[in-house]
């Protein structure tokens, strides 16, 4: 069952749309959703069409369409690194390497402590601040260094 | 009109047409894999990329719309050079197993990769592989073949009504899938079999069976509706393989339903009778034609001679042809018998004789999608008429109002602007209250005859009658229109009620006021045809029902199973068990034909030839496509003969056509049909609009996939999410209102009859009402279909069973 | 040097030297977001005179055709041109889209006008809106940049306080709504069409046109669609006059133009500048190459533009003339700056992993071209390439380009292409000895 904030955010969005549209706010909701359960459980994806009215396999095919849904439990803090030729060029190598080697865990991979997840991102468009990386989905850290990082995980607590 | 030139061939086209259109015009083929005439354009698939002059880039030929003066070139350089390279693309991740593939024979990429593909591969990085799906019991799956050419996507979508299928996943990843574990199930799932331009989708029954090539192809008319849809029955060494659609763009399109696509399963099933068989002292012996033929003579002559000719009942299936009906009705005639019917799932029969010909459904089919208002009485379209429902989509995504009265609130899987969900009984009501809203709307009120105005006096108008009338009327939700093509149509639960009467009259009245199009849609393959030639008692002869209800000595029955087919299937089943003679032509050993004394085996559609006239009274003949299984014959010939062995004149017709040539006599069919349909009374007949009546009453639908003998024996249809076991169905303040829980195990009781059924909890059902299907063993005790049905919770001591979850249920 | 250190909005460099502020012109104040910032200076006293003066559509469309204003989203489309193709009258809502989902590589300009600017786009929004009847707006923001989408949304929660959207503006009939919606991860939806069924609640799968968003857009309703500097360049343009900001470009290229500088500079970040700009002297703005390498490369509009050989860019002025006489092209001015160590190998490894990974699978010939051309790639920077690899991609990415429904199949294309042709020989040499030409010349890190 969707929370009542869940909802009460929900039905926010919906204001953004005309009231035939209910489909239009599943972006928002899914991430409602995620960010409150922490990942896109086959349930809750239901929860969120039944809720619309929309078929759940449109609902799926959103969720499955952009990055940012995670479809599979991700750990307390979920790192996306993002990789491409801008970050690229600034060595974001050597920050997934130190992200890789601290937290002991290839991309897609949980800490055994589920506290972590590592994720390569594609440009998260904010490359005037290359390397960088987003916590959680909603909280990026621009002009990484190994230090930086290091600071950064341990506020993570 | 618009001139263009392609491939230096000059051609006038519509405006708005698609290269692609133009194109087929000219008979120019241009390789296509997305598009399809009956679906939205995706333009996705790339391969119908062509050259037009002035643009530098090729186009797709199916999303690209003609403009005056274009010059199009489907064999340039430019053009060859693009398709061959989209067939490069498709072909590098498709596994190249032709060989395995069901498809075999009959892929479009198999074609035209042969005419546009290259000899080698250049890809020799690793293909993709995509994890198999099972999506139900009638579509096999092998999605690594999928070319994602969303055709099933946008089939299940736009024509079923409801998105199954999505393609999930993005870029190389995309995947053609159902929800998580979901199954498809749309009524018309078997289409997108065909829609599937590769082997990514084949038929699952038919899977690995045989190669198309191998396959002789006959075509025929589907059995199982009022629609007529044309088919192609694939045979192999005397047997049907598979049945597909053939195109009828006026009928079917392109599009069959599953029920007609699958049923030909039950023609294969073990329970097949391939010898005549008598029953001896209780138990049953195979014999020879002759032996059978006269001993059922003999019987039938014994009795008439002995009580009457009257003791004689003749039942007839409305699903029999047209040559079968009129021998049987000859063969009671010729005896003096007028107890001859084919209306087995009918209560009412007031109408008799009030009536100024056949009645029909009003328009012809295609008409369908141009109305703009349409009142739906009595009837569940997806289940009785599944793939006119398409057409009924069609007319609402077109910008038609649909407004349903009913008491299953059933989602019709299209936009209802008004529906009204009652008791059966109140349904007449509310088409009263509609029709005196109606005589109140000024445009309208002149027209109402001053007796109607009468009986309409005290009858209070609701909310959502009036909108309804409203609607009807031309007033729009979006815009309202001065003179709206409207449609009113009557289905099967409107027809097997005890007041069709006074529905029909209502409607009628209704049609009259607003100029509506409209009638029945009657439920069997032939109901229209088997009306129009009379397969009905005379003036002095019993119905259907009356003939259950007084039991007759001896019973001809022609192709059904009594408890099974008929209305009240208690009344059904006594009456065979008491009389003395009970010859059955069937094919099909039944534990619903227990009681009979003779079995004459007859062939199915697909073994016999014969003619079924459709709801829009199309009069259309068919041959057989196989020979008779085992000693089968046709029930035509059947029929002949025992009126032979009867010693009866005017049986000595040699073909079916003859039968045919007599039924017409000698006049052009469409000519007889014509002068017939018509759904115009006499007369006003007495009519009562309100009746107060506070008891529980019956639903009793007949599921598709239980509507005649040859579906029920379908294995595949009946492994589908519609086939679930007779409940106790009922809303959850019914259920509240009687104390009742889902699970609880229930008597419920219909005159002397009962049945021990399990509740469940249907939102779909009308407050006041018991959702009880028909045409099942477990509910062959029970009485009408539409009528008072009582509801007794059994002590919990009696239950030793799981309790019902129902986690699906289809509408 | 805009935004260099600039990690939240409150705290800017004012280090504002050699750049030609309209789109950020707010930067030259404390708090910049903010709508008292804006609105002294001269924000929103635009839309207050069209609407109040009931300045004619027609009129805004002429001043804006004089700007030269050209759709900074990347294909350089007039504004005054597209803005003339809404129809007129219309029985219903007619929509307003702003795309803010800049996703490819190197892109990040759009981020700081809604971050630094909010109410200069608002404003621009507003006044298209007038010009084209539109009721609703929507402003689609890229998901990753999640905290300036809050923040907008704050700011249209402020200027709707204001006055500045909701119901009946300034006391006349003139309503407008605008609200923020946000993608979570697709670069396509970028493209306009995927945006509007992104909009729509759908995946971003783009459409076939026609029918255009002019007739057929956000829920099948007339719509235009622009970027975010497009709209954020009009209040400028009404304050000051079409002519005017003709007149701070060149020609075919009016006004300025944000230029989001990543790579291997000193100081990467935004630099609004004039259009017409040599490359050199925005080069330097940033910095120059850091730590005092040579420059070897430049992809001057984001990945879907050629890339060019430090010789041709060096000499090439930063307009869609200038670049496309380079052979390359403006595109959303994404220059991404490559110096001496980088291996072009790599370089297009990544890139094309990032279309392969980003296209949106409707199409065959980008679905299945896309992972063909990664794969190859793959294969070679794995020391297992072949010599006719070099052709074949050449001649698979030909065979994406124009034929896809939208134009990620040339975006995927153009990069194997223009690497390929440039620094052949690097490939070449990668293939033969199954390592990278440059490995071995860079200094350690
Ligand atoms: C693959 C692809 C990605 C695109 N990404 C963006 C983008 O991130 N931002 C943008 O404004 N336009 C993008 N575009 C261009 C848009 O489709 C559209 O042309 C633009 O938003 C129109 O605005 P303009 O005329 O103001 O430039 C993209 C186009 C393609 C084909
Ligand atoms: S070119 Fe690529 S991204 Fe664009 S529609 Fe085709 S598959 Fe999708
Ligand atoms: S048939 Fe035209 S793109 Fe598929």
């Amino acid at each position: 069952m969707l929370s009542k904030e869940a909802i009460q955010k929900i039905d926010y969005e919906l204001t953004k749309y005309p009231g035939n549209q209910r489909q239009a706010a599943v972006m928002s909701a899914l991430r409602i959703v995620q960010t409150e359960r922490g990942w896109l459980s086959n349930e809750s994806i239901t929860e969120v069409a039944q809720y619309l009215g929309m078929p759940e396999i449109a609902a799926m095919e959103v969720a499955t369409f952009y990055n940012m849904y995670d479809l599979a439990p991700v750990g307390k803090y979920k790192i996306s690194v993002c990789t491409n030729i801008s970050c690229m060029l600034r060595d974001s190598d050597q920050i997934v390497n130190h992200l890789k080697t601290k937290l002991g865990v290839g991309f897609n991979e949980v800490t055994a402590d589920g506290k972590y997840s590592l994720k390569e991102g594609e440009c998260m468009g904010a490359c005037g601040g290359a390397p960088l990386m987003i916590v959680n989905n909603h909280t990026m850290h621009e002009f990484l260094t190994p230090e930086k990082v290091d600071e950064i995980l341990d506020d993570l607590q | 009109m618009l001139n263009i030139e392609i491939d230096g061939k000059a051609l006038e086209v519509e405006n708005g047409s698609s290269i692609i259109d133009a194109a087929d015009k000219l008979g120019i083929a241009i390789p296509r894999f997305c598009y399809h005439p009956k679906l939205s354009v995706a333009a996705n698939c790339r391969m119908c990329l062509v050259q037009v002059e002035n643009f530098n880039k090729p186009l797709p030929a199916c999303a690209t719309p003609v403009a005056d003066g274009m010059k199009i070139f489907t064999r340039s350089k430019s053009a060859i050079e693009a398709q061959k390279s989209v067939m490069e693309f498709l072909l590098i991740n498709h596994p190249l197993d032709c060989p395995i593939c069901d498809q075999g024979g009959e892929c479009d990429l198999q074609d035209i990769a042969v005419a546009y593909g290259a000899s080698g591969t250049r890809y020799t990085e690793e293909k993709r592989v995509v994890f198999n799906k099972n999506i139900g019991p009638l579509v096999s799956t092998d999605m690594t073949r999928c070319i994602q050419c969303t055709r099933c996507v946008r089939f299940l979508q736009e024509v079923g009504g409801m998105m199954e299928l999505g393609m999930v996943g993005r870029g190389e990843h995309s995947e053609i899938t159902a929800y998580v574990d979901k199954s498809v199930n749309s009524e018309l799932s078997g289409n997108i079999i065909d829609l599937c331009p590769v082997g990514a989708l084949t038929s699952k029954p038919f899977r690995y069976s045989a190669r198309s090539w191998e396959l002789t192809r006959r075509p025929s008319i589907a059995p199982h509706d009022g629609l007529g849809s044309h088919i192609e029955v694939q045979i192999k060494d005397n047997k049907v393989m598979r049945v597909l659609p053939r195109e009828k763009e006026s009928i079917n399109e392109c599009w069959l339903s599953d029920r007609d696509r699958f049923s030909y399963e039950g023609l294969n099933s073990p329970d097949r009778l391939k010898v005549p068989m008598i029953k001896h002292n209780g138990s049953w012996h195979e014999t020879d034609w002759k032996t059978a033929l006269e001993f059922a003579a003999g019987q039938i002559k014994d009795i008439t001679n002995e009580h009457g000719s009257e003791a004689l009942g003749v039942l007839v299936s409305p699903n029999s042809t047209m040559e079968e009906g009129y021998l049987a009705k000859q063969l009671a005639n010729g005896l003096g018998c007028g107890n001859v019917d084919y209306r087995l799932r009918q209560t009412d029969f007031r109408l008799d004789g009030k009536r100024l010909g056949t009645p029909w459904m009003g328009c012809n089919i295609h008409d369908i999608e141009e109305l703009d208002r349409i009142l739906l009485i009595g009837s569940n379209l997806r289940n009785e008429h599944p793939l006119l429902a398409q057409r009924f989509r069609k007319a609402v995504a077109n910008g038609a109002e649909l407004s349903i009265i009913s008491p299953l609130d059933n989602n019709p899987l299209m936009d209802v602007a008004h529906k009204v969900i009652v008791r059966p009984n109140d349904m007449v009501n509310v088409l009263g209250q509609i029709l005196k809203a109606m005589s109140g709307l000024q445009r309208l009120s002149l027209c109402l005859p001053a007796s109607l105005n009468e009986l309409l006096a005290e009858i209070k108008v609701r909310p959502n009658a009036q909108a309804i009338a409203e609607s009807l009327a031309g007033h729009g939700k979006d815009y309202d229109l001065v003179s709206p093509k409207v449609g009113i149509f009557l289905g099967n639960m409107a027809l097997s009620d005890p007041r069709f009467t006074e529905m029909y009259s209502m409607a009628e009245a209704i049609g009259g006021i607003t100029g509506a199009k409209g009638g029945i849609l009657p439920a069997a393959a032939n109901s229209t045809g088997m009306h129009m030639i009379g397969v009905m008692p005379n003036s002095t002869g019993m119905h259907a029902r009356a003939m259950l209800e007084v039991p007759r000595k001896a019973y001809l029955i022609v192709n059904i199973e009594p408890e099974l087919d008929c209305q009240h299937a208690a009344l059904a089943k006594a009456a065979m068990q008491k009389a003395e003679c009970v010859v059955a032509l069937t094919a099909f050993k039944s534990a619903a034909l227990e009681h009979a004394d003779v079995l004459l085996p007859i062939a199915p559609y697909t073994e016999t030839s014969g003619t079924f006239m459709s709801m829009e009274g199309r009069v259309q003949s068919f041959s057989a496509v196989v020979k008779p299984l085992g000693e089968c014959r046709p029930a035509w010939k059947v029929l002949r003969v025992l009126a032979n062995t009867l010693g009866l004149p005017g049986f000595d017709y040699e073909t079916s056509e003859q039968v045919k040539e007599a039924i017409f006599a000698g006049e052009k069919p469409s000519a007889v049909v014509w002068r017939s349909l018509n759904n115009n009374l006499k007369e006003l007949v007495e009519i009562h609009v309100n009746i107060k009546h506070e008891g529980l009453q019956r639903i009793g639908e007949v599921p598709q996939y239980n509507a005649d003998p040859i579906v029920r024996r379908s294995l595949p249809l009946q492994k589908t999410k519609y086939n679930i076991k007779p409940m106790a169905r009922m809303c959850a303040s019914q259920l509240e209102a009687l104390g009742l829980m889902a699970g609880d195990r229930v008597l419920v009781k219909q005159d002397k009859g009962s049945a021990i059924l399990t509740v469940m909890l249907d939102p779909h059902v009308a407050k006041g009402c018991i959702r009880v299907a028909a045409a099942h063993e477990d509910t062959i005790g029970l009485g009408d279909l539409m009528g008072d049905i009582s509801v007794e919770k059994l002590p919990a001591a009696q239950l030793n069973f799981d309790k019902a979850v129902i986690t699906e249920v289809p509408a | 040097m805009a935004t260099k250190t600039a990690k939240s909005s409150t705290t800017v460099m004012t280090d504002l030297k050699g750049q030609t502020l309209v789109c950020l012109r707010t930067l030259t104040e404390k708090n910049p977001a903010s709508l008292a910032s804006y609105i002294k200076l001269g924000g929103y006293s635009a839309l207050k005179r069209l609407v109040t003066e009931k300045i004619k559509a027609t009129d805004v469309i002429t001043e804006v055709k004089t700007s030269g204003l050209r759709g900074r989203g990347g294909a350089g489309f007039p504004t005054g041109l597209k803005w003339s193709f809404m129809p007129r009258y219309f029985d219903g809502v007619k929509y307003l889209v702003c795309n803010t989902d800049e996703g490819e590589p190197g892109t990040f300009k759009d981020r700081d006008i809604i971050r630094y600017n909010p109410h200069q786009l608002i404003e621009g929004m507003a006044i298209a809106a007038y010009t084209l009847g539109a009721r609703v707006g929507y402003n689609y923001i890229h998901g990753e940049i999640w905290q300036d989408y809050e923040n907008f949304e704050a700011a249209l929660h402020e200027a709707k306080a204001a006055g500045y959207l909701g119901e009946h503006l300034f006391g006349t009939n003139f309503s407008f709504d605008l609200y923020a919606v946000h993608g979570y991860g697709a670069y396509i939806c970028g493209e306009e069409t995927a945006l509007i069924e992104s909009i729509e609640g759908k995946k971003g799968q783009p459409r076939f046109k026609p029918p255009f968003p002019a007739s057929y857009g956000v829920f099948g309703k007339p719509t235009n669609v622009n970027n975010t500097e497009s709209y954020a360049s009009i209040p400028w343009i009404m304050q000051h006059g079409g002519q005017a900001f003709a007149d701070l470009g060149v020609a075919n290229s009016g006004g300025t133009k944000l230029f989001s500088v990543s790579g291997h500079v000193t100081n990467p970040g935004n630099y609004e500048v004039k259009m017409g700009t040599p490359f050199t002297e925005l080069l330097a703005m940033a910095g120059g190459v850091w730590h005092g390498r040579q420059l070897k490369a430049v992809i001057p509009g984001g990945p879907s533009t050629a890339v060019l050989p430090a010789s041709v860019i060096e000499s090439a002025t930063m307009d869609y003339d200038g670049l496309s006489k380079a052979r390359s092209s403006l595109g959303a001015g994404s220059m991404i700056v490559m110096d001496d160590t980088t291996c072009m190998v790599k370089a297009l490894h990544r890139l094309s992993y990032f279309f392969y990974e980003e296209s949106c699978g409707q199409c065959t010939p980008c679905r299945e071209g896309t992972g063909w051309v990664y794969r190859i790639i793959d294969r070679i920077v794995k020391g297992q390439g072949k010599m006719e690899d070099l052709d074949l991609l050449t001649d698979v990415s030909r065979n994406i380009s124009g034929r896809t429904i939208c134009a990620l199949g040339e975006a995927a294309a153009t990069p194997v292409i223009s690497f390929i042709k440039h620094f052949r020989a690097e490939f070449e040499y990668y293939i033969e000895h199954g390592k990278s030409m440059v490995d071995s010349k860079a200094e350690p890190k």
